[in-house]
């Protein structure tokens, strides 16, 4: 009971210093994001000066109209949104006929295709820029928004059928039985039944395949090259990157623009993300 | 293991041996993969042995089998040694400290009480979903010599931080910890959440130290997630290249902060050194593949000892 006591008594006022670290660390992780808004939101005159404020009294859309009037901003916006888009759907599809295949079939390799689909996941995809830069060329895709969406599409698939696996195991197999006992196909088994029950994980699963494709840089970079109107955000953002005199306000408001769409999806799943690592982690 | 039995297990309907049915599903999936990941790296290992540079691409001049040439032709580049050295220093720099901070603040969260955690939780998210391109252009701003904050506030007049190499290397690192320590934290935090309270707390009546209660509990029983972040942390703290590319704006002053990924991309699309700087990526995917086995035989003996053979696949 003493010991009890005291281990309590000593608790309160560490949980007080843990609590007030915590927070500290917090304002420290979310300052970069806090201060690319504030910047993007400051007048020229005040971005360029050489004794920032965390602060600002007047705030403009100046920097955000300058993005999108100058360059094709909303245009590179849209070419992301459609890779992104495509991959995620399809990616997402594909994948759950995979994850089904492994999960609720026996069946000759089954262990060897997983274990492919694990190693899968750590081939460097910057390592393959070169053979898929001439795949594409050969494919009469460079330059078009192909070029992005199948490698893409190839590398968001082994995560996503290596996590989805855990939602799919997840539905109970009686429920199978019970579906084929009343004359259900297996076809109907599929879209009807299994299909709904899984579509939370696939949601959690497309945010991976999302995040990769809006983040690349490398594949826009290299395969993109003579036609800008099929660019993606990256290098539009790069566009106003220069290394003498950066236009700062500018750089920020695009950076801003880039970042929110995977903040919003990225709040939108975060519980079933959690979960879902956790379900991928843990077999 | 052996899932060879093709006999129906009682009591478990047909549904389990679908005869064509798993490969039908199988076969978009496989299908994708075999030709932009299989023939890809087929394709970049043929090329990383014959001569290919501008002339053969467009020129139409015939390409020529080199054999290792171009291997050799690498090993004996001081500046590949360099930039291989430099890597694998830097992403075990940048692994150590993702895991230090990821796992410190996974305990911290456990310590407190819901508010604190929540802001904590939402910055981390906010990090992790800044896409590497804007979260650089960020850092590079809030380190910019006249116009950022953060010399202002460390006083340090107009230093340039991208100007030496370990400065620029330390930049780089600051901005990847940022960007990767909230998947450990979140996937730790999981982690340690599952485990039995009664345990830590039987732990902690015994008049263990918290130092002493990571050491010995939780750590062993967070091992297999443990395992999983270190492996993924590698990997991708290996191949990091927009940070660099557009921190240091290409590789830094004289390629002095160049990482393989760079390396190799600058070979290949800046002096039309393909089979070169084919010969570089499968230098980093033989690594990457050493690194992904040691995983594989990890995870099979930690299945092996807690009683379940093969229970991890």
């Amino acid at each position: 009971m003493s010991t009890f006591r005291r281990t309590f008594r000593i608790r309160r006022p560490w949980r007080l210093a843990a609590e007030a670290t915590a927070l500290l660390i917090a304002a420290a992780v979310a300052f970069p994001l806090y201060w690319m808004l504030l910047s993007a939101l400051k007048p020229a005159g005040e971005v360029q000066s050489t004794s920032p404020r965390p602060w600002t009294l007047d705030p403009t859309l100046d920097s955000f109209r300058r993005v999108l009037t100058q360059q094709d901003f909303g245009r590179y916006f849209l070419n992301s949104l459609l890779v992104a888009g495509s991959v995620v759907l399809a990616s997402a599809l594909i994948a759950f006929l995979a994850a089904t295949a492994v999960t609720r079939f026996r069946f000759r390799f089954r262990t060897t295709l997983l274990i492919m689909f694990l190693v899968a996941q750590m081939v460097p995809v910057e390592a393959l820029t070169i053979p898929l830069f001439f795949l594409m060329r050969d494919l009469g895709q460079l330059n078009t928004l192909g070029a992005l969406i199948l490698p893409h599409l190839a590398f968001s698939l082994p995560f996503a059928i290596w996590m989805l696996r855990g939602f799919v195991k997840a539905v109970p197999e009686a429920l199978e039985e019970a579906a084929y006992l009343d004359g259900a196909s297996r076809s109907r088994f599929l879209w009807q039944i299994l299909f709904p029950l899984v579509f939370p994980g696939l949601v959690a699963t497309s945010v991976f395949s999302f995040i990769s494709t809006w983040n690349d840089f490398l594949f826009a970079k290299s395969f993109i090259i003579s036609d800008t109107s099929q660019s993606t955000l990256p290098m539009a953002l790069l566009v106003f990157f220069k290394p003498d005199e950066n236009d700062w306000g500018g750089i920020m408001a695009a950076s801003t623009l880039m970042t929110v769409p995977v903040l919003v999806f990225f709040v939108l799943v975060q519980r079933r993300l959690v979960s879902g690592l956790g379900g991928a982690v843990k077999d | 293991m052996a899932d060879r039995t093709h006999r129906p297990r009682p009591g478990r309907a047909g549904s389990r041996n679908g005869g064509w049915t798993p490969w039908l599903y199988l076969a978009p999936a496989l299908a994708v993969l075999a030709a932009l990941l299989v023939y890809p790296i087929y394709q970049l290992g043929l090329i990383s042995f014959l001569e290919y540079t501008q002339e053969q691409v467009s020129g139409g001049k015939p390409t020529s089998f080199q054999g290792l040439g171009n291997y050799q032709a690498l090993f004996a580049d001081e500046q590949f040694r360099q930039v291989l050295l430099a890597t694998v220093v830097f992403a075990a720099a940048c692994v150590l400290a993702t895991l230090a901070v990821g796992c410190a603040l996974a305990v911290l969260l456990t310590r407190i009480r819901a508010l604190p955690r929540l802001a904590l939780m939402l910055a981390a998210l906010g990090a992790w979903a800044t896409p590497a391109v804007t979260g650089s252009t960020v850092w590079v701003f809030l380190f910019d010599p006249d116009h950022g904050p953060v010399n202002r506030l460390l006083g340090l007049g107009d230093f340039s931080w991208t100007y030496g190499r370990y400065s620029a290397f330390a930049l780089v690192l600051l901005e990847v910890v940022w960007c990767s320590f909230p998947f450990v934290m979140v996937t730790v935090y999981a982690g340690i959440r599952a485990i039995p309270t009664e345990v830590l707390e039987a732990a902690a009546l015994d008049g263990a130290s918290q130092w002493r209660i990571w050491r010995s509990v939780t750590a062993p029983m967070l091992r297999p997630i443990l395992l999983v972040v270190t492996i993924q942390s590698i990997i991708w703290d290996f191949k990091v290249f927009t940070q660099i590319y557009v921190m240091t704006g290409g590789g830094g002053i004289a390629g002095q902060n160049l990482v393989l990924n760079v390396y190799a991309y600058q070979k290949a699309f800046a002096s039309s050194q393909y089979s070169l700087g084919s010969a570089i990526g499968v230098v980093m995917l033989l690594i990457l593949l050493a690194v992904t086995l040691l995983y594989l035989r990890l995870l099979r003996r930690g299945a092996d000892r807690d009683g379940r053979p093969g229970e991890a696949l």
